[in-house]
């Protein structure tokens, strides 16, 4: 829906539809879709709040729609960013020639948090460091998205893109029917494709993927269990896995085996407490030695938050530029560095107008949403951004297009994000679509689980007609007292056949 | 597979059962409590402390076993590592580790115990609604015994898990007979209490009926021994356990590149003393001797076990 209530096209089935259903009904849909959740155990950890420590992140029974050329722009869009942001990883960690252009201030990558010095003139297998994104996309009119962040590290999400489909699938079965949905139940496939792509070279046959994770208390390890019972590969910790003369084994009950790659889910600094932090305990000591003799593949690299950096955002379309010599086909939203002093004054005076953000925070927490905030609020975050101005961002907040959700009082708009996830190995691969996150209170701009957000399915439809010529077979053998002509049982084994039919029926409806 | 995918599956096997075995022995020994005089029913409770092997940390609480304190102790009480609580929760945590290795169904049977558990009213397991929560938790043991045998595949998941639940169960044999060993020396008499004993032991494993199948008679305290220790037909029974935990653990070893430790042999061994064994050899030399002896192997066993499978070997 936009700012004039009209509904695009790809709605239009599910409009009459949504008319066609009471309120009632969705929300007896909305209770299942719950109890499916909770038996199936999709939760997710919630911190700073007591109660319940397994959550489930609402879901919105209406699904997100776009339409096959939206997704196939945005999709050539997606790729081109995340080779960008491949290419600025390489450069950054090796000769650094976009800083030495003058087209990213230095301190700004150099000094950075995100930037791992113990990286500098490593280069990982095939130039691939950000072998998962997932791009935070906004969109404020039909054809106009906004990049709201990249996502390098470790981004979460997708086990909610595949389950939220298949909570869909058992809800709604006629509607899906009557729609073409671009499928996304290969997502897992696609994503040990791409890991075994990244095996070290020395690797000989099929490489032993694994993925690795801080354990059952991670707020995410419902998704990192998934993933890796979809990829039938293992699931480990880092007390399963150990270093001996650079290579990485894990502990099996036939003795050690030998890991080629690792799609760990640990952040950077946990990874390896030789090489970062000392006091990790969820991490394998020896892992960077062992990636460094190029005898293990890590997904993601150690290093890429500088790439996710929302002080070099900004700079993501430059790299497009420079990089690719292509012009950036997702734009950025307009941001506003607090560090830069003509930015900070209008920053400062423009707080009603703004979203502020910590230059490196995640999950939606110590944000001002400055058109909601209290004047209270806006002066706390203007003593903050004066005590501390590298350290904050600013956005506009921009007229972003709302999607039918089902509320409390009846369906009504709410608005959305899309993080669709890219895969990248020797190619890049994508499933159309990706996990759309709705703002669950009414005008709230906030769409993270932490902060009440929900989350959505998200349908990218095909056009196409279905392709001709179906497999014919014949119809299935029935006895013979069911059919007028054709293979029949012998005359007393029909009748008894149906006659056990027939009282068989009769119990049924009783 | 991973040694501590392997370590989650086997006590899970372990926890499962545990909680299970528990409930019959509460409620066989509630019926025991029920006959015996007032004077003797906190020596039934206190046996039964003994049988779970949770004296200890029980009487570091509580100054006597009474029943309400053994009930509440062996039920609800989280400290009690041995306590039904404590096993449901740590099967769920075990399970929840290695979700990707168990089917939907154990899972579920799992997950759903542990939510109902979390929900449950504390005076459940007060008065009369005792015998109903003992037969809901008896009941989930089942359903989750039942999943993984009619959904696993006959892989090491399924094998380790099945190790575990023999194992438990093996060892619970041995602790429910033994705390009550003194009912069937050779010199004690055919006395009614004695004979409420006999029940006590068999209803705990769901044998009195068996017994019945198998010999057809008045409960005579060297058959009850040779249906719990030496029948393979029982599947409670010290031989039918055992030749489990042998044949499974060969099946682990010939998946697992063929290697044999000790816990092979200990297994083997133990095996054979349940099968090369008469009841009147074992009652000569000593019921309670025999089933110590075999309870501390069987620790070994579990040790044995430990080392070459679920820790983690190194080179």
């Amino acid at each position: 829906m936009h700012a004039e209530g009209a509904i695009r096209s790809p709605y239009a089935e599910m409009a009459r539809f949504l008319d066609a259903t009471g309120q009632e009904a969705l929300d007896q849909k909305r209770r299942e879709a719950e109890v499916l959740f909770r038996r199936i155990g999709v939760t997710f950890a919630v911190y700073t709040e007591g109660g319940d420590p397994e959550r489930l992140i609402p879901f919105d029974v209406i699904p997100r729609i776009l339409a096959r050329d939206e997704w196939e722009r945005l999709s050539q869009g997606l790729e081109q960013r995340v080779r960008a942001l491949n290419a600025f990883l390489t450069d950054v960690y090796g000769e650094q020639a976009i800083i030495k252009a003058g087209r990213i201030p230095p301190e700004l990558v150099l000094q950075n948090e995100g930037y791992l010095p113990q990286m500098r003139g490593f280069v990982p297998p095939g130039g691939v460091w950000t072998v998962i994104s997932g791009i935070d996309l906004v969109r404020t009119e039909a054809d106009q998205f906004y990049v709201l962040e990249d996502n390098c590290r470790t981004p979460s999400g997708v086990s909610y893109m595949l389950e939220n489909r298949e909570a869909m699938f058992r809800l709604f079965p006629e509607i899906c029917a009557r729609h073409r949905i671009a499928p996304v139940s290969h997502y897992p496939e696609e994503l040990l494709e791409t890991l075994k792509s990244i095996a070290p070279e020395s690797c000989s046959g099929t490489p032993n993927v694994v993925v690795l994770t801080p354990g059952p208390y991670n707020s995410a390890y419902y998704e990192h269990s998934f993933l890796a019972d979809e990829m039938g590969v293992e699931l480990v910790e880092g007390a399963d896995l150990f270093v001996r003369d650079e290579m990485v084994f894990m502990r099996t009950t036939a003795g050690p085996k030998r890991v080629d790659v690792i799609y760990r889910r640990i952040d950077d600094d946990f990874i390896d407490p030789e090489c970062f932090r000392a006091d990790s305990v969820v991490g394998v000591p020896g892992l960077m030695a062992a990636y460094r003799a190029g005898n293990v593949s890590l997904a993601n690299a150690p290093g890429t938050g500088i790439a996710d950096d929302k002080a070099v955002y900004p700079y993501v379309p430059e790299m497009v530029r420079f990089y690719l010599k292509e012009e950036p086909i997702l734009s950025n939203v307009p941001t506003f560095m607090c560090e830069r002093p003509a930015d900070q004054d209008y920053v400062l005076a423009n707080l009603d107008k703004l979203v502020v953000k910590l230059a490196r925070g995640s999950g939606g927490y110590g944000m001002l949403v400055g058109p909601h905030a209290t004047q209270e609020q806006r002066d706390d975050f203007a003593g903050r951004i004066k005590a501390r101005p590298g350290d904050y961002i600013a956005q506009p907040t921009l007229a972003l297009s709302t999607v039918p959700t089902l509320g409390e009082a009846g369906i009504g708009p709410r608005h959305v994000d899309l993080r669709p996830f890219v895969l990248f190995g020797k190619e890049v691969r994508m499933v159309p679509g990706g996990l759309t996150r709705v703002a669950l209170r009414e005008g709230s701009l906030v769409v993270n689980s932490s902060q009440g957000g929900g989350t959505k399915d998200t349908w990218v439809l095909m056009e196409d007609p279905p392709a001709e010529g179906q497999l014919a077979l014949p119809p299935p053998e029935e006895p013979a007292a069911l059919q007028s002509q054709g293979q029949s049982q012998s005359q007393s084994q029909g009748k008894s056949q149906s006659q056990g039919q027939s009282s068989r029926q009769q119990q049924g409806e009783g | 597979m991973l040694s501590r995918t392997a370590d989650c599956l086997f006590w899970l096997g372990r926890y499962s059962e545990r909680a299970g075995n528990v409930a019959r022995g509460l409620a066989a020994t509630l019926r025991m409590a029920m006959l015996a005089q007032p004077l003797s029913a906190e020596d039934e409770w206190r046996s039964l402390l003994i049988a779970t092997g949770s004296e200890p940390g029980f009487l570091a609480k509580h100054p006597a076993p009474t029943a309400e304190a053994v009930i509440h102790w062996l039920t609800l009480d989280l400290d009690n590592p041995s306590g039904i609580a404590a096993c449901v929760e740590a099967g769920r945590r075990n399970a929840r580790t290695v979700r990707t290795a168990l089917t939907v169904d154990m899972w579920e049977a799992i997950n759903d115990t542990w939510i109902e558990f979390r929900r449950l009213d504390p005076s459940v397991t007060k008065g009369d609604r005792l015998p109903g929560f003992l037969d809901w938790v008896k009941s989930r043991t089942l359903l989750f015994n039942g999943a993984a045998t009619d959904t696993m595949l006959r892989d090491d998941a399924w094998r380790f898990v099945h190790l575990g639940t023999m194992l438990e169960r093996a060892d619970n044999t041995a602790r429910l007979l033994d705390v009550r060993h003194a009912a069937f020396d050779a010199s004690g008499g055919a006395d009614a209490s004695h004979y409420a004993q006999w029940q006590a032991v068999l209803r705990s494993v769901s044998a009195l009926r068996a017994y019945q199948h198998v010999f057809h008679a008045r409960l005579q305290p060297q058959l009850v021994v040779e249906l719990l220790l030496l029948r393979k037909e029982l599947p409670r029974s010290l031989l039918a356990c055992y030749r489990s935990v042998e044949s499974v653990l060969d099946a682990i070893a010939d998946n697992n590149g063929g290697t044999r430790g000790a816990c092979h042999s200990l297994a083997a061994q133990l095996h054979a003393s349940m099968r090369d064994t008469e009841t009147a050899d074992i009652l000569e030399q000593g019921l309670h001797g025999f089933l110590t002896g075999t309870i501390d192997r069987n620790i070994e066993l579990g040790q044995q076990i430990g080392l070459l499978y679920l820790n983690g070997r190194q080179p």
